[in-house]
């Protein structure tokens, strides 16, 4: 120990000793640890909060791309709030949340508390669910679009058609588009839900279970006193991560209606495709911006929203 | 001592290499990626090069959906194409942007585009100048099946010629299953596709009206004209009923997969259709209205030369441009891309009128207009909504069509310079 002292005492009064050197081993470390840090956070400052900000400051400007952007001031939100489309996609891109988040997480975790308890080709069954979220987004939205389809070619209209029920027009309808391409959209993201779920599930201890089961608590009890509470954490995950999803819902709707984008009559049009389409149709850049910061906003607020509601009491 | 064999080796080809550069001018070419366009234009350069040793032509090519965000974006990092593909449709933002410079006159007298191309070549000009020249134009033409026309008992060597006579011939060979699901759609309706072009440019006219005035930038089809127009393309299915919207997904599928007797598409869907096996096809001119009247959407994709080359490099991509814009140049396109001659001369050889294919998109050239769009995919959604207002949300085609003029209006509007 003693050593050592030594050793540092010398070497910080050494003469000619660089300043480097002249530095506490915990100087050191400290310096070698943020040096390393630096790298990702300098990264993500380049291609993540640089444009961020940059994108707020678009947002005030009338960029197209050709010529250097002039300050507009408010112009871009004054147009977007007055523009009745843009509340169409408004309320499109709360339908695919309000609807979609819970849906999907019901769903999932029915199956995951299921299939938790199965034994049989539990593997492979597990490997089916999570399948479809394996699947490139834009080539299952086509294979959908295809099932959508009015007879002969359509799966779906071809199956009602053999039951004797009416042909349904789903994606060339007003009001059926928008659950049509929800319903292929919480299809995809329920197997990673359901996994999350089981890792969840499995990690209850199982002798809380068995206390219950001497106490005599029944299955419905253990559920809604155990399980559920239990699994807050991953609830509060699921709920949050699967909320900034539909939120951001673009690739189903874009590819199940190339040739209408988010037609028909918009009725399936979330706010990221109208920003895509104002970005780089129409290269108004300054109002797509104006846009990217609606969606940030109420991504952010619905976020910080739902951590709040689901918080721990104490 | 091998060693230093290679190394003198190396330097010489190296010293050969820049000696060669230093002669060559080499100029940048740059389009979107279409695999038989590439390939024309890579047989393009090589003649060219033949000719002109010393000019070398690099050619550069981006997927469709980039292709106008890497032009506008090579342009702000201060470096681009010497010459470019571009639609003409986006002329308006290409010159307002700085791309562009205008042609020389030198080397592209006005008299001679203006007598030697097709007239729809004035899309292309703005104020005094020119700003590119196509190759190639597109148009539209009627394709029928066949096989359909023989079972619905029609004659397959004599197409419809009139709106009237189409949409007969349609109704007689649409087909429902019992429980009236379409099986077999007489023509196709496809806002989506080609039809906004027809509607626009042909029905509004052949009932009478005209989409636009002031060179495209008031809407004018807000009329007794237009409103003719909308119903007898929404009848189509509504009274008609000889097709759906969205029947197969898309109309091009539809007639590829032998279950439309009739479709309305362009040029650049030939090299698609001419794979189909399972029927044979014709293609015949739009059917005019009763008074004869007949019109027609042309469209094309020009070149022209960037704002920033000079010099040697803009001596070279005036060749090269002239090269790309010949008669030769046009003949390789059309074998290659099946897209018909922009210069009068090369289009309309007896061999190329008499041809069954090219014939009726060459005569529908003689009387085609071609749309001064700002916006054309917004302004094609204005088309697309007016129409499914009417066949989904059961809109009056009068409303729906004031309320799509409006859309359109607001559009161009938008988009006038400040």
């Amino acid at each position: 120990m003693s050593v050592t002292a030594d050793q540092q005492g010398a070497a910080l009064s050494r003469p000619g000793a660089t300043f480097w050197e002249r530095r506490s081993m915990r100087t050191k470390r400290l310096v070698w640890v943020w040096s390393f840090l630096a790298l990702p956070i300098l990264f993500y400052s380049v291609i993540r909060f640089y444009p961020t900000i940059e994108a707020f400051w678009l947002s005030l400007t009338n960029w197209d791309l050709l010529k250097p952007p002039q300050f507009i001031g408010l112009a871009n939100y004054e147009k977007l709030f007055a523009d009745p489309q843009f509340w169409k996609v408004f309320k499109n891109t709360f339908a695919y949340l309000l609807v979609g988040t819970p849906i999907s997480l019901l769903l999932s975790f029915v199956i995951a508390y299921h299939l938790d308890r199965v034994r049989f080709m539990h593997g492979l069954i597990r490997g089916l669910y999570f399948l479809p979220y394996l699947t490139t987004a834009a080539a299952m939205a086509w294979v959908w679009r295809w099932f959508y389809q009015p007879a002969p070619i359509g799966v779906i209209n071809n199956a009602l058609g053999t039951l004797g029920i009416p042909q349904q027009p789903f994606i060339r309808s007003v009001d059926q588009a928008l659950p049509s391409i929800m319903l292929t959209a919480i299809w995809a993201g329920l197997g990673f839900q359901i996994i999350i779920f089981m890792a969840g599930l499995r990690s209850i201890p199982n002798t809380f279970y068995e206390a219950a089961r001497i106490d005599g608590l029944g299955e419905w009890a253990i559920l809604r006193k155990i399980t559920l509470p239990l699994l807050k954490p991953t609830t509060v995950f699921l709920v949050v991560f699967s909320s900034i999803g539909f939120l951001r819902i673009f690739d189903q709707v874009y590819n199940m209606t190339t040739n209408d984008p988010g037609g028909p009559l918009g009725s399936t049009k979330p706010l990221v495709l109208m920003i895509y389409q104002t970005a780089f149709s129409s290269y108004a850049m300054g109002y797509a911006a104006a846009q990217t910061v609606v969606l940030f906003t109420i991504l952010l607020f619905v976020s910080l929203l739902q951590l709040w509601i689901l918080r721990e009491k104490k | 001592m091998r060693r230093a064999t290679l190394f003198a080796g190396l330097i010489a080809g190296f010293s050969t290499l820049a000696m060669n550069a230093a002669q060559a001018v080499e100029i940048e070419y740059w389009q979107y990626v279409f695999d038989s366009r590439v390939k024309a234009m890579d047989q393009l350069i090589e003649n060219f090069e033949k000719a002109n040793p010393d000019i070398t032509v690099k050619q550069t090519t981006f997927p469709y959906a980039d292709y106008q965000t890497r032009v506008i974006a090579a342009k702000m990092g201060g470096q681009g194409p010497d010459v470019m593909q571009l639609f003409y449709g986006w002329l308006d933002k290409f010159v307002a942007g700085g791309l562009l410079q205008p042609l020389p006159t030198d080397a592209f007298p006005h008299d001679k585009i203006e007598s030697e191309f097709f007239p729809i070549v004035s899309a292309m000009k703005r104020g005094e100048d020119y700003y590119g020249l196509p190759t190639a134009v597109r148009s539209l033409a009627l394709f029928y099946n066949k096989k359909l026309f023989t079972e619905a008992g029609l004659d397959p060597a004599n197409p419809p010629k009139t709106l009237d006579e189409f949409v007969a011939a349609a109704e007689k060979a649409t087909k429902r299953d019992a429980a009236g699901n379409l099986i077999v759609a007489g023509s196709t309706l496809d806002m989506a596709g080609q039809d906004h072009q027809w509607w626009r440019e042909v029905l509004v006219r052949q009932f009478g009206g005209q989409p636009y005035t002031d060179g495209d930038r008031k809407v004018a089809y807000n009329t007794e004209a237009g409103e003719k127009a909308l119903k007898f393309y929404t009848d189509l299915q509504t009274e008609k009923k000889i097709g759906q919207a969205g029947f197969m997904d898309e109309g091009q599928a539809a007639f590829r997969a032998g279950m439309a007797a009739m479709t309305i598409d362009g040029t650049f869907r030939l090299g698609a259709f001419k794979s189909i096996e399972g029927f044979e096809w014709g293609v015949t001119e739009l059917p005019a209205n009763a008074d004869g009247t007949r019109s027609n959407y042309a469209s094309y994709f020009a070149n022209g030369i960037s704002a920033t080359t000079s010099g040697e490099k803009l001596e070279a991509s005036k060749k090269f441009l002239a090269y790309i814009s010949s008669p030769e140049a046009m003949d390789v396109w059309l074998k290659t891309v099946g897209e018909l001659p922009a210069r009068r001369s090369a289009a309309m050889t007896e061999a190329n009128l008499a041809d069954p294919v090219y014939g009726p998109f060459l005569k529908g050239l003689e009387y085609a207009r071609t749309t001064m769009f700002v916006d054309e995919a917004a302004q094609r959604q204005t088309t697309i909504d007016m129409a499914n207002r009417v066949l989904l949300e059961g809109q009056s085609v009068k409303d729906s069509l004031a309320q799509a003029a409006a859309a359109e209006q607001a559009i161009i509007d938008a988009a006038a310079p400040k």
